[in-house]
């Protein structure tokens, strides 16, 4: 037949003139800006010295020092030959990976620009972006493994807590890995709330996460002022000790970065290999996502929908309990009230950004926390911006990603709607 | 011989309506079945009952002679019961071999999914009925015509030998009816058993065996095509004597309502769909639109409407330039739409009828006094519209998604043809409409038009624009081919155009 193969286009494949123009803009100002904000306000001797050595490891690399300006203007040239092509020709699907290179140039420039005359620790930087990614990627994955299904989870915030909470309790009563179990078992029940909530009653989703959510802080408050900050014992369950990947681990500069962490970091890793061949290769997959999809449409091939969906859902909540268990078990080993201070609702647009992919997920998490991790650092270099500013890095970014710099997501299509048979 | 699949008395109520009262059918093997009734008369309901979708109130299935209760769709699907539902059940971010093989997956060693294994089968079904589909394209690139295609291989994929289908041809082009008719032989020819549903009468006496007519919930007989013929079958589903024609005057045509000039339009994917095309409008006319689906029809009516904005030319309506005027400009400028995709663009379906009524009136007295809705009036309106158009439901305050197909397309056109309109955009304004419910609109749209409103018909059925409209315009390929008087145009010329064969010049 003539329609079927010839004139199909694939609509994912194109990108709108006026798109291919703006983003064209987007790199050319980046690269103004760093000529402008930064080449030129430093002056020709000065000099930037970057430490790709976060300390503690076993394999010393010598510091990278470099003459400033030369660098920025390289730079500047970089990016300004990017947004030159695109302009003129435009990078077609690449567009998107495109401003993710132009944007890491500017923060460098930044970075060089921040760190001259002086030193930046940058394997310690990126070290601990890795880290601060963790609950916001962990937080995404559960929220795939919820809305690939078909149900809204914003509680994922009151999950994290109160499993942070009883990985906390039951970490210092009995031994981490026990708190570790209690902390997934927690999110699974709380998830299985959810789920209940939304699936059985219909109530709305939204309003029953954000029930949820309420519910998390409040009980949470009460009994850690009432018991884990009134008897020391029982919030002290230490917590998982670093383990360097054999061989991995001794590659200079990325050995450190990557391969030297706790559980928590490694289980990141696994999760997105796990959740992609999960989601697209198996059976499973292909059943939760159709669900998301066109519930109809799979309850008429003999899928249980509603089945489905409890599974997802709680798996979800379990994934939440294993991020909120890093809040202690991985990070700090005790509990404070409202410790995971949003990381949550973070997490959600990691999984928004990332398209409900894990390995788009992986990477938005990865830039938030990169953010994050920046605006911890550049509190100390003598970069002249306001601290309180740079620590909205992060949710500004976030925002902005939101806004659809990167274009618009493409969310399951019976996302929050309770399956109804007649 | 006993029938692959007998239902005897079964019965089903929803709040305020009895859909299928002691309703009996058999079908028997390598047999066409037609079952024939009006909008609402409980068709999609008795095939949802026999797919495990409702659940009957009373009432016994057998399958090749055993009796069976089907609770869930797998246990039709076990008993070898396929169906293609009357809106399709597809999943359009997902690629053809996912969609065929979901729920029947083709699995590797450890869980995996078999996509190449699943893809040959597809191939293999594809060439053994004539059923050409491209396993790897997504479904959301591919036109309803081969989407169909992909919904009967998912049948035959499951070894489905009672096939059920609802409604297959509302959507298609004649060229597309035929394909499937042939193929549908082809499936009969190797010993599957088909009940067809469908409101074309010459559908079912051309391809079915026997034809069921059901009105109200009941049967009310079932005919030989041999002992039969149209007009007995449409009184039988009606209930009275049916004018396959109406007659109409001949049009007293005044000023120019609508008119289009030089009009570029994209589609969604960013192609040119319709390419430098003019025309007028004038009160007192209808204008039919001629064409094989997919030759840019739909994107010239979201141009006109206002749902789209041309890349080039002009749209005057009423002297004003509507070329980049928002929706509720042109609507309140007097143009009314009957869209061509009903749940898509013509009704909230969670709304109630009531409130449907009013979607592009709301805002207006006597709907809307000081901010507040008055919804005594809007009821009363309501209740108004639905007795005037007939439209079956138990009440006006009912969500439209409960309806039945053909009676959601009655709720779009009782509100468009309830406010004073200049122009009427009506797009398949009786897809998938029974015989008497054509004959209404049809009506109904002569009248507008004898009132001074400037119509725009579009539509793939050669029969509705040959009866309705007073010029003919053809559409191919995105261009306006030739403009023509139907009282002197065959329908094959007509038809040649469509397939893009213009006459040579005298
Ligand atoms: N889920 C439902 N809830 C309530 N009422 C319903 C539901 N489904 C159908 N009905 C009602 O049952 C009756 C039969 O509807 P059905 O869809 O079977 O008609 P149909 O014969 O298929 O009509 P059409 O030709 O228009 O598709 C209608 O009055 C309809 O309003
Ligand atoms: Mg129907």
């Amino acid at each position: 037949m003539t329609q079927s193969n010839a004139t199909v286009l694939k609509s994912y494949e194109y990108i709108s003139p006026t798109r291919r123009t703006v983003m064209g803009i987007i790199f050319l100002a980046l690269a103004l800006g760093i000529w402008a904000l930064f080449s030129r306000t430093v002056t020709p001797e000065m000099q930037t010295t970057f430490s790709l050595y976060p300390g503690g490891s076993s394999v010393v690399v010598p510091d990278w020092v470099f003459p400033t300006q030369p660098m920025l203007n390289v730079l500047a040239f970089a990016g300004a030959l990017l947004g030159a092509y695109q302009l003129a020709r435009g990078f077609g699907r690449q567009t998107n990976t495109i401003l993710g290179v132009v944007s890491a140039l500017f923060i460098f420039g930044f970075l060089a620009w921040g760190a001259s005359g002086s030193s930046l620790n940058l394997a310690g930087l990126l070290k601990v972006a890795v880290v601060r990614a963790v609950p916001l990627v962990l937080g995404a994955f559960s929220g795939i493994l919820c809305e690939r299904s078909g149900v809204f989870n914003i509680a994922i915030e009151g999950m994290m807590l109160t499993a942070a909470f009883c990985a906390a309790l039951f970490g210092s009563l009995v031994n981490i890995w026990f708190g570790l179990f209690i902390a997934i078992l927690t999110g699974g029940v709380m998830a299985l709330a959810l789920a209940v909530l939304a699936i059985k009653y219909k109530v709305d989703q939204i309003i029953a996460g954000t029930v949820i959510n309420i519910f998390a802080t409040g009980i949470t408050s009460f009994l850690s002022a009432k018991f884990l900050q009134r008897y020391g014992d029982l919030n002290d369950s230490g917590r998982f000790g670093t383990w360097d990947v054999p061989v991995l681990s001794k590659i200079p500069f990325i050995g450190p970065v990557f391969f030297s962490h706790n559980l928590f970091i490694y289980a990141m890793f696994i999760f997105v290999i796990l959740l992609t061949v999960a989601l697209f290769y198996t059976q499973w997959g292909l059943r939760t996502r159709a669900v998301g999809e066109h519930p109809k449409a799979a309850d008429t091939l003999g899928i249980n929908v509603n089945r489905t969906r409890y599974i997802s859902v709680v798996l979800g909540g379990m994934m939440a309990g294993f991020a909120g268990a890093y809040f202690v078990l991985g990070s700090v080993g005790r509990f404070d009230e409202v410790m995971t201070a949003g990381r949550g609702f973070v997490g959600l647009a990691a999984m928004i950004f990332g398209n409900w992919n894990p390995i788009g997920s992986l990477g938005a998490g990865m830039l938030f926390g990169f953010a994050d991790s920046l605006a911890s650092k550049l509190a100390i270099l003598k970069v002249p911006i306001p601290n309180k500013f740079l620590e909205m890095g992060p949710y500004i970014i976030t925002m902005i990603v939101l806004a659809g710099v990167v274009g618009r997501g493409q969310p399951p299509a019976a996302g929050g709607k309770p399956y109804e048979k007649e | 011989m006993e029938p692959v699949l007998d239902l005897r008395g079964i019965t089903k109520r929803f709040p305020g309506v009895l859909a299928n009262d002691h309703i009996s059918i058999d079908l028997m093997q390598g047999e066409i079945h037609a079952l024939l009734g009006e909008n609402g008369a409980g068709k999609t309901t008795l095939m949802n009952i026999l797919y495990g979708l409702y659940k009957p109130d009373e009432g016994d299935i057998f399958v090749k002679g055993q009796k069976l209760t089907i609770d869930t769709p797998n246990d039709a699907i076990k008993a070898g019961v396929g169906m293609v539902h009357q809106h399709f059940m597809l999943i359009p971010v997902f690629t053809v071999t996912e969609n065929i093989m979901l729920g029947d997956e083709y699995l590797k060693p450890g869980g995996f999914l078999d996509r190449k294994k699943a893809a040959a089968r597809i191939r293999e079904i594809s060439q053994q009925y004539n059923l050409q589909v491209e396993p790897d394209a997504y479904v959301k690139d591919l036109p309803v015509g081969i989407q169909q295609r992909v919904e009967i291989i998912k049948l035959l994929f499951r070894n489905a030998d009672i096939l059920i289908l609802d409604e297959p041809t509302a959507v298609l082009t004649p060229q597309e009816v035929d394909e499937l008719f042939n193929i549908m032989k082809k499936l009969v020819e190797q010993g599957k058993s088909i009940i067809l549903i469908t409101h074309k009468l010459r559908e079912v006496m051309e391809f079915a065996d026997r034809t069921t007519v059901i009105r109200g919930g009941k049967v009310i007989g079932t005919a030989k095509q041999s002992e039969t013929n149209q007009f007995e079958l449409a009184a039988m589903m009606v209930g009275r004597q049916i004018e396959l024609n109406i007659d109409k005057k001949t049009a007293e045509t005044k000023d120019v309502v609508l008119d289009v000039k030089n009009l570029k339009v994209l589609d969604t994917h960013h192609q040119v769909a319709v390419a430098n095309v003019s025309f007028e409008v004038r009160a007192g006319e209808v204008l039919g639109i001629a064409g094989v689906q997919g030759n840019g029809q739909t994107e010239l009516v979201r141009a006109l409407t206002g749902l789209t904005h041309p890349v080039e030319g002009k749209i005057h309506l009423l002297e004003r330039d509507i070329t980049h005027a928002p929706v509720k400009q042109i609507t309140e400028l007097g143009t009314a739409h009957i869209p061509e995709d009903r749940q898509k663009d013509g009704l909230v379906m969670t709304y109630s009828i009531e409130d449907n009524l009013i979607l592009n009136t709301w805002y207006k007295a006597p709907f809307t006094r000081n901010v507040i809705l008055q919804r005594k009036v809007i009821l009363d309106n309501a209740q108004q519209l639905v007795s005037n158009f007939d439209i079956r439901t138990p009440s006006a305050l009912t969500a439209t998604s409960h309806l039945s197909g053909g009676n959601q397309q009655k709720v779009i056109v009782a509100r468009e043809f309830s406010r004073p309109i200049k122009l009427l955009v009506a797009s398949q304004p009786t897809r998938g409409l029974d015989v008497g419910s054509i004959e209404y609109i049809h009506r109904r749209i002569i009248e507008k038009r004898d009132d001074g409103c400037a119509v725009l018909l579009v539509s793939t059925e050669l029969d509705e624009i040959m009866q309705l409209s007073d010029r003919v315009a053809v559409m191919y390929r995105g261009q306006i081919l030739a403009i023509v008087d139907p009282k002197t145009t065959s329908r094959e010329e007509i038809g040649l155009l469509m397939a893009g064969v213009v006459p040579e010049a005298h």
